[in-house]
């Protein structure tokens, strides 16, 4: 209350979670990562149905995203967002899991952290082996 | 004596005011998708480099085609609410309804061009 009389300054609280001196932790890097990955999945998906749509549409428009897609950098974006999406599936599992109550004690939910990291390097590998 | 209910007092009184639906059509799209990604990777990742033939004959048959349709429809959904939410985070004010704008319009462009090419692919 001492603050709204007199003064119709603000004050100025640190911001939570204190970003300079927060200690990651293996449960809060793999909760962003769920975003990142999320997201990022966009560079794949647009680049996937230009190739689509241009198979589609002509031999000339098929052979410019062909040509695209079978390069170094289409084969780093697919690559990436196959990753992306085993990691995004991983966490959202973790995440059903963590709705229905299960997996909040601390030591399983860091091994599941650990579970979404190396699970999905591991169905990357097995799909690029596979597909 | 008290006419209210206890769910009648408590309703739209939490922090967020909204975002039980919200968060259920965000399970429901994450189950679904758990379902159909694992099979729609392994038909997209074998058209994927293949001569323009063999892609058109990959999406002209009828499951690839719904498949691949459904991931579209149901995977842009689900983006455009969860980045709704990111926004949410980051956001307020003009660039938060600005920023929503667009990722529900990324969403719809996708996937309505990914539907315009299985349908021209079908025909």
């Amino acid at each position: 209350m001492a603050e709204a009389t007199g003064s119709s300054k603000r004050v100025e609280r640190p911001l939570s979670p204190h970003i300079q001196i927060y200690k990651v932790q293996i449960t809060s890097v793999s909760s962003i990562l769920t975003r990142i990955t999320g997201h990022a999945l966009m560079a794949g998906v647009i680049l996937g149905v230009w190739w689509l749509t241009s198979a589609a549409v002509s031999d000339e428009a098929f052979a410019t995203a062909n040509a695209v897609v079978t390069s170094w950098f289409g084969k780093l974006v697919f690559t990436g967002s196959l990753w992306a999406i085993w990691y995004h599936y991983l966490a959202g599992l973790r995440h059903l899991y963590y709705d229905a109550g299960h997996g909040l004690e601390i030591k399983t939910a860091e091994m599941l952290g650990w579970v979404c990291v190396i699970g999905s390097v591991v169905l990357t590998l097995l799909t690029l082996l596979i597909v | 004596m008290r006419y209210l209910t206890d769910r009648k007092r408590a309703t739209g009184k939490g922090a967020a005011h909204t975002g039980t639906e919200h968060h259920w059509s965000m399970t429901v799209s994450a189950v679904a998708l758990a379902f159909m990604v694992p099979t729609w990777l392994y038909i997209f990742g074998h058209a994927l480099g293949a001569p323009r033939a063999e892609v058109l004959a990959t999406f002209a048959r009828p499951f690839p085609a719904i498949l691949t349709a459904l991931v579209l429809v149901v995977s842009m959904r689900h983006f455009a609410k969860g980045s709704t939410t990111m926004v949410q985070d980051y956001a307020k004010g003009t660039a938060l309804k600005a920023g929503i704008v667009f990722v529900y319009s990324l969403a719809a462009v996708i996937a309505a061009t990914g539907l315009y090419a299985l349908i021209r692919i079908a025909l």
